[in-house]
C-alpha cells in the first residue's frame, strides 16, 4: 500500500531537489528516497501513465513532445527539415523514458577512453572520461537489474518480429556474425509486476501495456510510495539560485499556473536532458557567476552530441508489416568496433525501427515530394527499416546556447542548438548507408533509402565529465567542479557519446550517484 | 465536406464555360464543388471553387497516390479555405499562388493549370514554384493533412492502433513467409 505521498515545504532546505524525472532524474530521485533522503522532483509536463498514452503518432506527439520553442543551426540536416525542434524527446513525468526504444546496452571498453584509442582527430574534442567500464561495471548490473534488461539475469530475449527477421536473414546473407533480438528494457516475461510485452508496435508513443521500462511509472511511483518523495507536475525550473559562499540554496520554478515559486534545497541535481540542462545553469547566472552557474571552464553547453544517426528502409516485392511489433526489435553489432580502416573512428549499431505512415511521411525523406516520393509510401506495407546509430565526435561549436533575442512566455531566453557534422561522422553515416542497403540488397531489396537523421532522441554532452576542473562542467560523480551541492544527473554528463543508446549509462550513473550523495551527506561534506 | 449524388444549383452554362478550363474532374457552381464521378461535393467560404478545383490537383500531383481518390485530398486541402476565410493575406497568398500557377500554364500553352492533360507537365510548373512560401504552405499541410487521415491508411497496408486488439502477439507480428 502506497504511503501518503510526501509534501515538503518550500521553505525546507534540507531536501535534494531534482529537475526532471526522466533516467537520470527519476531514476536519482529513487534512489535517493530508498536511502531514506527527502526530494522533491520539480516536472515540467503532465503525469501520462500507460492508460492514457495513444497509440497515434501526431496525437501522442502533442500529448508527449517537448514542443517549446528552440532555434538551430549549423550544417546538421535537421536544421533545416526542423527548425524548431532540433529534438524528440518528451515533456512528461518520466521524461524520454516514455518514448525510448529500450535498447539497453554497456558502452565499449574503448568508448570510454576514445582521446588516448582515437589519438588527436583535428575538429573534434575528443576527451578520455574520468571512469571506466570496470568502475561501472556494478552499476550497469543494478541498472540492468532495475529495467529487467532481457539476455540479463536470466531474462530471455524478445521474439524477433517481422522487420527483424528480415534484417537478420540480410545481416546473415552478408557476413555479419553479431545480430540478435538485443538487449532491451522490455519485458520478455511478466517481471516487477509489469505485463510482458504484447507486440503493440507504439513503442515510441509510450507502452500500453507498460512491459517497456519506464520511470513513469517503475521509479517515480516507487519513490513516492516511500513517502521520502514528492514530484510536482507542471513545475518548470527558471533559475538556480545560491548564497554568497557559492553553494546553490534553492530553485525557482513556474508552478502550474505559471506562479513563481522558490523550493529551498540542500543539494540540486539538474536532469533536464542535454538542452534544457545547459540552458538552466546558463540562465542562472548572477553576479558571482556571470557566465551562468558550473561555468568556470566556460564548457557549459558545448560538445553537444546527438549520435550519427540516420536509417534505412527498403522495399521488398512481398509484404512485411514492420510496424507489427516492437519498434526497435533487433540490433547487428559487427559495425560497433573501432577500425579506423573503413575510413572513420569509432562504430555504429543498426537497429530495426519502424514508423506509421504519419510519421514516415513526415521523415523519410523531409521535403521530398513527388513520384519518387509517393511511390516509396505506397510500398509501405512491403517496407523494412534499419536505424543507424554511431558515435558522433565531440565538437566545442556544437553547443546549446541562449538565443540572444528569442525568449519563451517566462521571460526567459531559448536554447539555441548549434551542430556541424563532423567529417567523421559523414564518413561514417555514407558507410552505414552502403552497409544497410547491402543488408537489404542480400534478401532482394527492390529499392532503398538512405533517410537523413530525425530530430535528435539521444542528446548528450552540454556539462561534460572531466577529471580535470577546466576540462569540463562535472566530476566523476557528476558533481559539478565549481559548486559541490549542484550536481548534474542526465546524458548531459557523458563525456563522449559512444555507438550505444545511451538510457542504460545514465540510469546507471544516476544509481552511483545517488550513493555518492548519500555518503556525501552522511559525512556533512554537501 | 459534404457527400452528394445531386450537385446543386449548377448551370449548364457554367459548366460550358469553365468547362475547358476546369477539366474534367470536377463540375462547379457556386460555392460549391462536385466531383464529375464519385459521390461528393464540397462547398466552398472563400476561395472559389475553381480555386478549390485547382488546389485539390495541386495536391495530388504533390503527392499522387493512384489508390486514392480526390475525397482525401480534397479533405487535406479544406483548411486552406478556412484560413483564406479568417485571414485576407491568407487568402491573397493562396489567390496569387493558384493565380501564378494558372499564368504559367497559359505561358505554356494550356488554358490553366487544371486544363494541362498531364501531370508531367503540370508537375514541370510545380517545380517552378516549389520555393515560394504557397507551394511549401500546400506541401508542408499535405503532410499531416493527407497522410494522417485514418481512412486512408487502409489504402497503405497499414493497420493504425492495435492496443484494443492485444497488440500483434498473435495477429502477425512474426508471419513473414517469403523469406
Amino acid at each position: 500500500m502506497a504511503a501518503k505521498p510526501a509534501k515538503f515545504d518550500l521553505k525546507d532546505d534540507s531536501v535534494v531537489v531534482i529537475i526532471g524525472t526522466g533516467a537520470g532524474g527519476g531514476t536519482l530521485g529513487n534512489e535517493l528516497a530508498q536511502k531514506g533522503i527527502k526530494v522533491v522532483a520539480l516536472e515540467a509536463g503532465g503525469r501520462y501513465l500507460p492508460e492514457d498514452y495513444i497509440n497515434d503518432e501526431w496525437a501522442s506527439f502533442q500529448q508527449l513532445a517537448w514542443k517549446d520553442k528552440r532555434t538551430t543551426s549549423g550544417d546538421w540536416r535537421v536544421h533545416k527539415d526542423f527548425t524548431n525542434l532540433p529534438a524528440w524527446i518528451v515533456k512528461a513525468v518520466g521524461g524520454s523514458t516514455v518514448h525510448w526504444a529500450g535498447a539497453s546496452l554497456r558502452l565499449q571498453e574503448h568508448e570510454w577512453k576514445t582521446r588516448t584509442v582515437y589519438g588527436d582527430i583535428p575538429g573534434a574534442s575528443l576527451m578520455d572520461w574520468p571512469i571506466d567500464g570496470k568502475e561501472m561495471a556494478p552499476y550497469y548490473d543494478k541498472a540492468e537489474d532495475k529495467m529487467g534488461t532481457t539476455r540479463t539475469h536470466g531474462i530471455p530475449g524478445l521474439p524477433g518480429n517481422n522487420n527483424y527477421k528480415v534484417m537478420a536473414a540480410g545481416a546473415q546473407k552478408v557476413g555479419y556474425k553479431k545480430y540478435s533480438t538485443g538487449r532491451m528494457s522490455i519485458n520478455s516475461q511478466p517481471r516487477d509486476e509489469r505485463a510482458a510485452c504484447h507486440q503493440v508496435g507504439f513503442c515510441f508513443q509510450g507502452c500500453k501495456f507498460g512491459a517497456k521500462w519506464s520511470t513513469a511509472y517503475t521509479e517515480v511511483p516507487k519513490g513516492e510510495d516511500t513517502g521520502n518523495m514528492e514530484v510536482r507536475e507542471f513545475a518548470m525550473a527558471l533559475r538556480i539560485e545560491h548564497d554568497a559562499k557559492g553553494k546553490v540554496t534553492g530553485v525557482v520554478y513556474a508552478d502550474k499556473n505559471g506562479k513563481h515559486q522558490r523550493q529551498a534545497a540542500r543539494v540540486v541535481c539538474v536532469a533536464g536532458n542535454s538542452i534544457e540542462s545547459p540552458r538552466l545553469l546558463l540562465n542562472s547566472h548572477s553576479s558571482m557567476f556571470p557566465d551562468g552557474l558550473a561555468n568556470s571552464s566556460g564548457e557549459v553547453g558545448k560538445n553537444y552530441m546527438r549520435h550519427m544517426t540516420g536509417s534505412v528502409y527498403a522495399l521488398f516485392e512481398k509484404p512485411v508489416h514492420m510496424y507489427r511489433g516492437t519498434t526497435m526489435a533487433g540490433i547487428i553489432e559487427d559495425e560497433a568496433i573501432n577500425d579506423p580502416k573503413r575510413g572513420f573512428v569509432g562504430g555504429y549499431h543498426f537497429e530495426t525501427l519502424s514508423l506509421g505512415v504519419p510519421f514516415m511521411a513526415a521523415f523519410l525523406d523531409p521535403g521530398a515530394w513527388g513520384r519518387e516520393f509517393t511511390s516509396a509510401m505506397d510500398g509501405y506495407a512491403n517496407m523494412a527499416g534499419v536505424w543507424i546509430v554511431g558515435e558522433d565526435m565531440p565538437r566545442s561549436g556544437n553547443a546549446v546556447t541562449l538565443h540572444p533575442e528569442i525568449t519563451d512566455e517566462y521571460g526567459l531566453p531559448v536554447p539555441n542548438v548549434n551542430f556541424d557534422d563532423h567529417p567523421n561522422d559523414n564518413a561514417m553515416r555514407n558507410h552505414a548507408y552502403k552497409q544497410g542497403a547491402a543488408v537489404y540488397d542480400a534478401v532482394g531489396a527492390v529499392r532503398a533509402f538512405p533517410t537523413p537523421p530525425y530530430p535528435s532522441t539521444h542528446n548528450m554532452g552540454t556539462n561534460r565529465m572531466s577529471a580535470k576542473p577546466r576540462d569540463g562542467v562535472v566530476n566523476k560523480w557528476g558533481q559539478s567542479h565549481d559548486i559541490a551541492n549542484l550536481f548534474v544527473s542526465d546524458g548531459s554528463q557523458f563525456t563522449t557519446g559512444a555507438a550505444e543508446n545511451p538510457t542504460l549509462t545514465i540510469v546507471a550513473l544516476a544509481i552511483r550517484q545517488a550513493d555518492y550523495i548519500a555518503r556525501q551527506m552522511k559525512a556533512g561534506a554537501i | 465536406m459534404t457527400e452528394t449524388t445531386s450537385p446543386r444549383g449548377l448551370s449548364r452554362r457554367e459548366l460550358l464555360t469553365r468547362g475547358t478550363a476546369l477539366g474534367t474532374a470536377y463540375v462547379v457552381g457556386a460555392g460549391f464543388l462536385a466531383h464529375a464521378t464519385d459521390a461528393w461535393a464540397m462547398e466552398t467560404k472563400e476561395l472559389t471553387p475553381a480555386q478549390m478545383a485547382t488546389l485539390i490537383q495541386m495536391a495530388r500531383d504533390i503527392y499522387p497516390h493512384d489508390k486514392i481518390s480526390d475525397k482525401f485530398y480534397a479533405i487535406a486541402v479544406k483548411g486552406h479555405d478556412e484560413e483564406a476565410a479568417k485571414d485576407p493575406a491568407y487568402k491573397t497568398m493562396m489567390t496569387e499562388g493558384l493565380g501564378t500557377l494558372d499564368n504559367l500554364a497559359q505561358g505554356a500553352g494550356a488554358p490553366s493549370y487544371l486544363g494541362m492533360g498531364w501531370e508531367a507537365d503540370r508537375v514541370a510548373l510545380l517545380r517552378q514554384i516549389a520555393d515560394s512560401h504557397f507551394f511549401q504552405t500546400i506541401r508542408g499541410g499535405l503532410i499531416v493533412g493527407l497522410y494522417n487521415q485514418k481512412a486512408v491508411w487502409p489504402i497503405f497496408g497499414y493497420e493504425g492502433e492495435s492496443f484494443s486488439k492485444g497488440g500483434y502477439i498473435e495477429r502477425g507480428f512474426n508471419d513473414i513467409s517469403w523469406l
